[in-house]
């Protein structure tokens, strides 16, 4: 089974035949905003209540505009190594919703058919590559990544997520000035979301904003409005470009806000109250259905139809992850090695 | 012309960046410098930066960049400086590369270069053989080459395997030996143990530069009158448990050998896969000869007792051999 099914199909029918490129883009970002929440909200309020998903869930609510903003932005041969609030990248690299759920339900149907869980996954033939766990450690494999495609001539871009707790890691300031010493093609993508689990940004950092470590590295860093999906859009577009340009890595951190608590087990209570309130004016997802509807690049109707359609998916992703099977624990020993 | 061991490394190196376009060697003053012991010397003027990457002080970066570029379908080979500060880079190796394939199906081809081991006074920091710290991680290939003809075939299986390897190099044996090699391209395989010297009486299981104590001492205990056999195990993960068992079926003694420290070390794991496979044919009790549960000290009297030595191993077989 290939993880790039065709979820592409059913956003070109999203967008109204005769838009603008403008309204198109507002489509797709809003399809994939929708569909990250919808597939979130299963997951953290039926799911894992349900126990059917039986680990960790963290998800990205309020935050959907970073990844489905910069993911789009990426092209064919771009490489993507989503970190855990990032799920929308899954989806507009053409993993299906289905194989998502399966994933977070331990079923063969997931992309690690049962050997890891939530998101914990990749899939090369998508150009996504894996985290770990361990915050950051995947920012030297981006840069690695990077280097490979210099190396064999492929003008790609490494797209590298992680939140603000996880620029605190060696791994990230290593894999960072690599990129920066070397030149390499690789955007940096922040969700700075205050908080990292319990611990907020000051206790995190003692520079203001994430941005400000780009300069002891050379890096071009920008902030960005992180719950508005065009602008993180469009800045994607200035850092991917001049990364694919050869000019070297560049930094974008997307201010936003952790809708939830650190996982679903957390009930934030460490949040002050009113923050949750203040950013939920801010939601990404109400901004630019508002948006659309006062360009116009959508009506009312429309976008009642997309929350619809997305509806009609996500039960059809859980009814075809619910089917998939468990693995065998028989298989419990394949693929250690290619061949031992 | 005979071929040192570093030189059989730089040798498997420069052929497999000759033979694969995919091959490219990264790590710390490698390039124009060649390596902290010379063993890249030369590579940066026949194959440029672009194959030879000098990198900063950065081992997680090392290594992490290797991961990235070896899931892109390349070959990278990283070099530590030192095996001790493959410490630096520890999560990128055990809990990224090891666990691609089993989580998500992707190939890690990587190799990474350690040069380890003891007996040239570099004290705890540059003396350490920290390959346990990776046997236990399933994912993981580690091979740690006693000759240079190994050393030679073994870098070269490394390089085109499509998993993790860790490719322990003596710093010891880098100029201590050398043997002349075969002018045709070879591979040595990973997870074969070699029997290197036939006897009869007990088995000495090693790897690494004890090999050499093991046939050193065998050689004084062939003059009292006991026939040992010699094990140099080549990989230590996957383990070649046949070869191991089926010269224990033959001497019915072990002697377990090992520079590095006891508690937790190789040698524990071969005495359990002796009792489990081949108790009934054991005439004696498994023992250990291994350095102690100490740092690596500094001062040579120090070192002197800490590492295993012919003598150590003579005293030991020897009151395994009257049991
Ligand atoms: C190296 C490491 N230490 C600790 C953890 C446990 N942990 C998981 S997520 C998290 C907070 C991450 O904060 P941040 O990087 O800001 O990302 P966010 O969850 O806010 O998106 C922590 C401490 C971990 N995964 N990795
Ligand atoms: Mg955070």
């Amino acid at each position: 089974m290939s993880a790039a099914e065709a979820t592409a199909a059913k956003i070109h029918s999203a967008a109204p035949a005769t838009g603008t490129p403008e309204a198109e883009l507002a489509h797709k970002c809003l399809y994939y905003m929708l569909l990250m929440r919808e597939v979130e909200d299963r997951v953290e309020r039926k799911l894992y209540r349900q126990g059917k998903v039986v680990g960790g869930v963290y998800v990205g609510r309020g935050q959907e505009a970073i990844p489905v903003g910069s993911a789009l932005v990426a092209q064919a041969d771009d490489v993507l190594f989503p970190s855990h609030r990032d799920m929308a990248v899954f989806f507009v690299r053409g993993v299906s919703a289905r194989r998502v759920l399966a994933q977070y339900m331990g079923r063969v149907g997931g992309l690690t058919r049962g050997r890891d869980g939530n998101m914990h996954m990749g899939d090369m033939s998508a150009g996504v590559v894996s985290i770990i766990s361990a915050l950051a450690a995947t920012v030297p494999v981006a840069a690695g990544a990077a280097l490979a495609m210099r190396y064999k001539g492929i003008n790609g871009v490494a797209f590298s997520y992680f939140g603000d707790g996880a620029t605190s890691r060696g791994d990230w300031h290593e894999g960072v000035n690599f990129a920066s010493v070397q030149k390499l093609p690789v955007v940096f993508i922040c969700n700075n979301n205050q908080y990292a689990y319990s611990t907020p940004l000051n206790l995190q950092m003692a520079c203001a904003n994430v941005a400000d470590r780009g300069p002891a590295y050379n890096m071009p860093a920008e902030i960005v409005d992180g719950n508005d999906v065009l602008a993180v859009y469009e800045a994607t577009v200035r850092a991917a470009a001049y990364a694919r340009a050869g000019s070297g890595p560049y930094l974008l951190e997307c201010k936003t806000f952790r809708m939830t608590g650190h996982s679903a087990h957390d009930m934030a209570q460490y949040v002050p109250k009113g923050l949750f309130e203040e950013w939920g004016k801010l939601d990404p997802i109400v901004r630019l259905e508002k948006r659309m509807i006062e360009q116009p690049w959508a009506t009312q109707g429309e976008i009642d139809e997309v929350h619809a359609a997305i509806a009609r998916e996500v039960d059809d992703a859980v009814a075809w992850a619910e089917q998939s099977p468990f693995p065998d624990a028989a298989t419990l020993l394949d693929d250690v090695y290619e061949n031992v | 012309m005979s071929t040192t061991y570093l030189e059989a490394i730089r040798e498997g190196l420069w052929e497999e960046m000759e033979r694969d376009p995919n091959v490219f060697c990264i790590g710390e003053d490698i390039g124009e410098y060649g390596g902290a012991f010379k063993v890249t010397a030369g590579l940066l003027a026949r194959f440029g930066t672009r194959r030879v990457v000098d990198t900063p002080i950065s081992e997680a970066a090392i290594v992490g960049a290797a991961i990235g570029a070896g899931l892109m379908g390349l070959r990278p080979v990283a070099e530590m400086q030192f095996a001790d500060f493959i410490s630096c880079g520890f999560d990128q190796i055990v809990n990224f590369a090891a666990k691609c394939r089993y989580r998500w199906s992707a190939g890690v081809p990587i190799v990474i270069r350690a040069p380890s081991g003891g007996g040239i006074h570099g004290g705890p920091f540059h003396s350490q053989n920290p390959e346990m710290w990776f046997v236990r991680t399933p994912g993981l290939k580690v091979v740690c080459p006693a000759t240079a003809y190994d050393a030679k075939g073994l870098i070269k299986s490394a390089i085109r395997d499509n998993d993790p390897v860790l490719f322990f190099e003596h710093k010891g044996l880098y100029r201590r030996i050398k043997e002349d090699l075969p002018t045709e391209d070879y591979t040595v395989p990973i997870g074969k143990a070699k029997v290197v010297r036939e006897g009869r009486d007990l088995s000495i299981i090693t790897y690494g530069a004890m090999v050499w104590t093991a046939l050193e001492a065998a050689e004084t205990l062939a003059a009292e009158g006991c026939s040992a056999e010699v094990v140099d195990l080549r990989t230590l993960l996957p383990l070649d448990r046949e070869t191991i068992c089926a010269s224990v079926r033959k001497t019915s003694k072990a002697l377990l050998l090992h520079e590095d420290t006891r508690t937790g070390g190789m040698a524990g794991e071969l005495a359990a896969t002796i009792t489990e496979n081949v108790f009934e044919y054991l005439d004696g009790p498994i023992v250990r000869v291994t350095a102690p549960d100490t740092p690596v000290p500094y001062s040579p009297p120090l070192e002197e007792a800490f590492l295993p030595n012919a003598e150590k191993v003579v005293e030991k077989a020897l009151w395994l051999h009257r049991y």
